[in-house]
């Protein structure tokens, strides 16, 4: 009877392409939910780390074709891609594409290539790898995502791959027994401030098995963000402040180097 | 040693910070110029945003020429009233260069046209100076004296009308030409988001024949004033003024500037015209170089804000 309720919920799983009615559990945890951008701030990373708990014999037995997939998102920007094109024989920026709330970082962490861990359709439904994100442009007076091959759209990724901003790593997840898994998170120095959402998944077969979610926030603090704070909450006394400052520093100097 | 920029949002280097600072000081002490030139490249080139660059950089300048300004000062050797007659015709310019700042940005042409005015600007300017101040050490060498600056000698500038006297410089010109460099100052400034120092001291040597002694001083006047209210209105408007940044240049510039100040105290005036005419034109070929060669990176890509 067990059997057969599980058989018909993986039938309807198959239809739905996600398990609802799983038979694995998901458990996980980051080391920190904040990181503290201070002073003294040059990148770090954190580690995200869990188990898969099989509740069923039957779930038990697929534990060793576990494949788990970790995408960590960062806060929403708008960034323009430019062209440069040469116009009467000067290079210069002519065209440009604007991407609208694209995640000013994203992280994409698995224990095997991508396109093996499920199939291309369930991969787009969910999102998972670069080709499978929606980086929606503006286009016109609308905003979409274009066809995978926009050479605006691989070169923005190949320079935010470059900041260190968005990765695709097929070896970043590490399963220490079957069902015990972890995967640092690289944050690089130039890492946006704000808000990070983690979505951890498990893969067996080419079908989800479950889904964990978790966040954290990159923050500054102390002096970063007493500045911070100051020039936007109050920028015309923080201009005021620094023009001050330059003009005290400027007349410190000329009294102390003074000859006579 | 690495320091988290709070504004520009990256680790950068403290001791290279400092020695940029220190080696634009320099340069600008001695010349009397802002430095903005050199400085708003350098920056973009250890990876922080132009935004960020261009609005910090104006309070480097501010401190930097504040020290020099300060120095000539002493010496007596700044006229205050040209200063601000100058600052009358640049406000005027940098309100019409703002406008068609907006209006090109509006036709998609900016970067262009802020790339061919530095090519073009730079490079002029640094062949003109040059020119004119191997031609004046030639003539020294050839044991020629260069023809002194009589009260005598009138060009078509002399001729306008609006006369003013100028008494710490010892001119006596039309406010006119006066009020229109001012006018291309604060219009060249607010479109190529430079100071215009180096500007500033060949055309008031040139068209206004402002004696050596007082043309680096007053330009250091007009360039803490322009510079100093340029941070206020950064920060006040874009919120992109990083004043750690800021600071660390500051300190690098103003002493940098002090001893600049001395260097070109002790060096003959053309010989100092040669030289920042070579730099300018150095800096206005690169500038052409890059706009020429193909670039090897044709992309680039430029955060707008959150959304």
């Amino acid at each position: 009877m067990r059997r057969l309720a599980i058989a018909l919920a993986a039938a309807a799983a198959l239809a739905a392409g996600t398990l609802q009615a799983s038979a694995e559990r998901l458990i996980t945890s980051i080391s920190r939910h904040q990181v503290l951008v201070s002073s003294n701030f040059t990148g770090t990373s954190i580690v995200l780390f869990g188990t898969i708990e099989p509740d069923t014999p039957t779930a038990r037995r697929r534990a060793a074709t576990y494949n788990l997939v970790a995408v960590v998102s960062g806060p929403k920007q708008t960034t323009v891609t430019r062209r440069k094109e040469r116009v009467l024989g000067i290079w210069t920026n002519a065209d440009s594409r604007t991407f609208v709330g694209v995640p000013s970082y994203l992280a994409v962490l698995a224990n095997r290539a991508i396109p093996d861990i499920a199939s291309a359709d369930l991969l787009r439904r969910l999102q998972i790898g670069f080709d499978n994100t929606v980086l929606p442009q503006q286009i016109g007076a609308d905003v979409g995502d274009v066809a995978r091959d926009d050479p605006f759209r691989a070169n923005f990724i190949r320079l935010k791959r470059q900041q260190g901003l968005y990765m695709e790593v097929t070896n970043g997840v590490t399963f220490l027994t079957p069902t015990v898994f972890r995967a640092g998170i690289p944050l690089p120095a130039g890492t946006p401030v704000g808000n990070y959402d983690v979505t951890v998944r498990v893969f067996a077969d080419g079908n989800q098995l479950a889904q964990a979610n978790s966040a954290f926030e990159v923050v500054k603090v102390g002096f970063e963000q007493f500045i911070a704070g100051a020039a936007h909450d109050y920028g015309l006394l923080y201009g005021i402040a620094t023009a001050i400052m330059a003009i005290f520093t400027g007349w410190l100097a000329s009294v102390m180097f003074r000859k006579d | 040693m690495q320091i988290y920029l709070p504004i520009a949002e990256l680790p950068v280097n403290i001791f290279l910070v400092l020695a940029m600072g220190l080696a634009i000081g320099f340069i600008s002490g001695m010349f009397g110029i802002g430095g903005g030139f050199l400085m708003t490249p350098l920056l973009i080139f250890i990876g922080i945003a132009p935004a960020v660059a261009v609005a910090s950089v104006a309070s480097h300048i501010a401190a930097s020429s504040c020290s020099g300004a300060l120095n000539y000062w002493r010496r007596n050797a700044v006229d205050l009233a040209l200063a601000l007659m100058l600052l009358a015709g640049g406000i005027l310019g940098t309100a019409v260069g703002v406008w068609l700042f907006t209006m090109l940005r509006a036709l998609g042409q900016l970067d262009l046209t802020i790339g061919v005015s530095y090519v073009v600007l730079l490079t002029s300017v640094g062949a003109l100076m040059i020119n004119e101040s191997v031609r004046a050490i030639v003539r020294q060498q050839q044991g020629l004296v260069a023809a002194p600056r009589r009260g005598g000698t009138h060009t078509w500038v002399h001729g306008l009308p609006l006369k003013m006297r100028f008494k710490r410089s010892k001119i006596y010109v039309s406010a006119i030409p006066v009020w229109l460099i001012g006018f291309v100052i604060g219009f060249v400034g607010a479109i190529m988001g430079i100071g215009g120092g180096f500007l500033l001291v060949p055309m008031l040597i040139y068209f206004l024949r402002v004696p050596t002694a007082t043309v680096i001083g007053t330009s250091m006047v007009l360039t803490l004033i322009t510079m100093a209210s340029a941070t206020v209105m950064h920060a006040a408007t874009n919120q992109l003024v990083d004043a750690v940044l800021a600071l660390i240049l500051m300190i690098g510039g103003v002493v940098g500037a002090q001893f600049g100040t001395r260097a070109g105290q002790n060096m003959r005036g053309e010989r100092l015209r040669l030289l920042l005419g070579l730099l300018v034109l150095a800096v206005g070929l690169r500038f052409a170089y890059q706009l020429v060669i193909q670039p090897e990176d044709l992309y680039s890509i430029r955060m707008l804000g959150g959304a």
